[in-house]
């Protein structure tokens, strides 16, 4: 029986390093394979954008960073003066990588590690906190995170005039960013929306107009998919279920208007696909599983425009939201001046205008709008397919961060009661 | 030389008594024993133990609210309100406006309304605010604050957050189990919350059915397939356990993503099942609880053979053979003779697959959809999404407890000295 279990163990290990070998020689194809294959658990990751908080593909993300530290050869992991930015990998990061710190490493020669831990930043930055030990230099999250993070104090509190740059008309960075700065900590990058995406051929000859498409089963019939938290399902519901616009906050701050919102999504229950990443909803739309459903703007633009997909969006009531840089709190000096120098080149209207040749989403300073321009491969117009684009944002919600850090935790436990039950 | 005295101790060579030096001995062997496992035992304790006793720890802390607030604290032991209007006196406000501008120095005041939150919906930001504004005041001079306090805010001449800080003003509380078992902590005691927030007793309930059911389908299914590579031959045994092996080596992401696009709507069963025309219209196989069971129970079921495989392998094929020769017929015979024997085997594999569903997190997540989800999905959400590390600490301790009760529970029915693992 030994000698049998030896054999067994000489051939799993056999195979094993075969398995490894070819991985480690296919990894380079990785990406386009990825980008091809209809299961979407392993490319989550690899394309993560902006707004991704659902924290469940860690799994995912480990797997992909180690396929990409094989792939790149730029980044010296022992180089003690390398920065470390931490993003949400995929296309958004390279979009990141081709406008601010490429440009920046010709020019001062700084060296930069990427990490793509975006996702569960906070979770990760209270931890290393906690450890004493933080080994990030500039982290990138969404508003939302931003605020939790500058209430936890675990990132540094920014003075915008002195630290960014003017913008190129000559504003100061307070007026450039202007509402957009939601946070004392927060320097904002770009404006992206959650919005609706549907396929042509599944909904009949009237295609979707408005937002409570979403909420017409008889007229759309089919699956849809929804985010597996509250936030935009539970305003989109109570707008649609006849709350006037202006109303909608005041309404959800109440048991009774919480109780109309889920109701609301209750009439449509059976026919929701929940996501958690923002890849799911493209998938989801290219397999036909759902005939619409929720997404990032920028996932449905590159679904569009550079997949081919049969598919179409709609900006009505799309839900913006900020994504940006902290710098966390407690950084020695010497590395918080290498970050600063940085974060005042990154973010100047320049830059911020470049980042959008790469990535469908709206620049922050209002002095980048006007340098918007085609994008890097596709050489369209990228200015219409901003979501700040007038034409796009003629009915719009903004996040109100204030509103959800209150309620979040209590609309969520409703939310996901209804959910589980 | 051995000296044996008629009333004495026995003694050694070296005129010791035996008795000692064999305590002596004993106890350098046992000391030497202790420093080869040493480097583990600190593993462990460092690595597993602590961490644990950390997260235990986590799940009643409440110091940061005496801690940012002492002065409000102190001050809140003598009021208790009597009625719904009944709002502490100016002494409180006072003490309250005073801590608050240290910890809005500290910036440590958005951490407490943070924490506040947790309990009492609309507190967050009342405190981000007023740390704004109370920079700017003198303390000695601009009072009485509960006027003041109430013209920034008129939530500040409400109770709820009164009553609030006055419910979470220890060092620990019970609070975080509280809610771990949807109640809530209010001046009154402990009340159940509403039927449409309550959750967390379902999702424990959920996962221990689910659990025990993907235990038993892995039982069924792995049963036969331990018998097989017990008892065939060796050359046919070695492939077949490499087949359970190979996809207990594979990533459990690709697993599991590979069940996605076998269950999906426009998957690979539901379309085979639909150009046969077996079905209309595609059955929901995924994001559901059938979903989370039938990817659980393939992940799985190496757990549940391996054990069973180990414990056959050592029960002689001649008992059955002897027990035919006596006249048992192929079924008494396993009955009786075989199946005993097995017993222990399926104990282990029960037990280390009913341990391993009950804490699993990415298959629910990935194929579970809304109603097949865990209470690790949950606990992972408090952890990175919502930042509320106590609930999550208090939910993993109850987990803890709910192992340890069915652990013993198990003991009692089946013995625990009923399990081997080969």
């Amino acid at each position: 029986m030994t000698e049998n279990l030896k054999r067994i163990f000489a051939l799993l290990a056999l195979i094993t390093t075969m398995g490894l070998l070819a991985s480690a020689c296919g990894s380079s194809d990785a990406d386009t394979d990825a980008g091809a294959s209809t299961d979407d658990a392993g490319d989550d990751a690899a394309s993560d954008d902006a707004g991704d908080d659902a924290g469940s593909d860690d799994a995912g993300d480990d797997e992909d960073a180690m396929e990409d530290e094989g792939d790149d050869e730029a980044a010296p992991a022992s180089d003690g003066d390398a920065l470390t930015l931490v993003s949400w990998g995929g296309a958004y990061q390279t979009s990141q990588q081709n406008a601010y710190s490429d440009p920046y490493t010709e020019a001062t020669g700084q060296e930069f590690i990427w990490d793509e831990s975006s996702a569960d930043a906070v979770a990760k930055l209270r931890a290393m906190n906690e450890a004493g030990n933080i080994t990030w230099d500039l982290v990138d999250v969404v508003g939302a995170d931003a605020i939790r993070l500058c209430d936890e104090g675990l990132a540094m509190e920014i003075d915008f005039d002195t630290m960014l740059a003017e913008g190129d008309d000559g504003s100061s960075a307070t007026e450039d960013f202007g509402d957009y700065l939601v946070s004392d900590c927060f320097i904002p990058q770009i404006v992206y929306s959650t919005t609706v995406g549907f396929r042509d051929d599944l909904v009949g000859d009237d295609a979707p107009t408005d937002i409570c498409a979403l909420f017409d089963t008889d007229k759309y019939p089919g699956k849809r998919a929804l985010e597996s938290r509250p936030l935009n399902n539970m305003e989109w519901a109570l707008l649609c279920d006849g709350v006037a616009k202006a109303d909608i906050y005041d309404v959800l701050a109440t048991e009774e208007g919480q109780d109309q919102a889920i109701a609301k999504l209750d009439t449509i229950k059976d026919d929701i696909v929940f996501w958690s990443a923002g890849a799911d909803t493209p998938q989801l739309l290219a397999d036909g599983e759902v005939v619409m459903g929720s997404t990032y703007n920028g996932r449905l633009f590159s679904a569009i425009e550079e997949d081919g997909q049969p598919i179409s969006m709609l900006w009505d009531a799309q839900m913006f939201d900020f994504d940006g840089w902290i710098i966390p709190a407690g950084l020695p000096q010497d590395r918080l001046d290498k970050v600063l120098d940085f974060v005042f080149f990154a973010t100047d209207t320049q830059r911020l205008a470049d980042q959008s040749q790469w990535i469908s989403y709206g620049p922050a300073r209002a002095s980048s709008a006007p340098l918007v321009g085609k994008h890097a491969d596709l050489g369209i117009d990228m200015a219409q397919h901003m979501p700040t684009d007038p034409a796009n944002a003629e009915n719009i919600f903004v996040t109100q961060y204030d509103f959800w850090s209150d309620y979040r935790d209590d609309i969520d436990a409703k939310y996901q009661s209804w959910l589980a039950g | 030389m051995t000296t044996e005295l008629e009333d004495g101790p026995i003694l050694t060579a070296d005129d010791k008594p035996l008795s000692v030096a064999l305590r002596k001995a004993l106890f350098r062997q046992k000391m030497r024993a202790l420093m080869l496992i040493a480097p583990l035992l600190l593993f462990v304790l460092i690595t597993f133990v602590w961490p644990i006793i950390g997260m235990l720890f986590r799940s009643v802390d409440n110091s940061v609210v005496p801690e940012t607030l002492p002065k409000t604290v102190a001050a809140m032991e003598s009021w208790s309100p009597t009625g719904p209007t009944d709002t502490p006196p100016e002494a409180v406000y006072a003490a309250f406006a005073a801590d608050m501008q240290v910890a809005a120095d500290e910036r440590t005041h958005t951490v407490v309304g943070g924490r506040l939150n947790y309990e009492t919906p609309g507190i967050a930001s009342k405190f981000r605010q007023l740390g704004r504004e109370v920079k700017g005041w003198d303390l000695e001079n601009d009072g009485p604050f509960k006027e003041k306090l109430i013209a920034e805010d008129e939530a500040w001449g409400e109770l709820f957050i009164w009553e609030t800080i006055k419910t979470y003003s220890g060092g620990y509380t019970t609070g975080y189990y509280a809610s771990s078992v949807d109640r809530r902590l209010t001046s009154e005691g402990v009340v159940a919350r509403d039927a449409d927030e309550a959750i967390y007793l379902r999702l424990f309930w959920r996962t221990i059915l689910m659990s025990l059911i993907i235990t038993c389908m892995c039982a069924l299914l792995g049963y036969p397939i331990a018998w097989m590579l017990s008892n065939t031959l060796d050359r046919y045994a070695n492939l077949l356990l490499i087949l359970v092996l190979l996809p207990f080596w594979t990533s459990l992401l690709v697993r599991t993503s590979a069940w996605k696009v076998l269950l999906q709507e426009q998957g690979v069963i539901n379309s085979t099942l639909e150009s046969i025309g077996i079905i209309d219209s595609p059955l929901p196989l995924m994001y559901n609880q059938f979903g989370t069971i039938v990817a659980m129970t393939h992940i799985l079921l190496p757990f549940m053979i391996l054990p069973m495989y180990s414990v056959m392998k050592t029960i002689p094929p001649s008992y059955l053979r002897a027990a035919k020769s006596l006249g048992a017929n192929d079924i008494t015979a396993f009955r009786r003779v075989y199946f005993p024997q097995s017993v222990p085997g399926i104990g282990a594999g029960a037990i280390l697959t009913f341990i391993l569903s009950i804490g699993y997190y990415i298959t629910p997540e990935i194929v579970g959809g809304s109603t097949g989800i865990f209470i690790s999905n949950r606990i992972a959400y408090n952890i990175s999404s919502t930042l509320n590390w106590g609930l999550a600490a208090a939910l993993g301790g109850m987990l803890l407890i709910m192992v340890m009760v069915l652990y013993w529970i198990y003991d009692r029915v089946v013995g625990i000295d009923n399990v081997k693992l080969g």
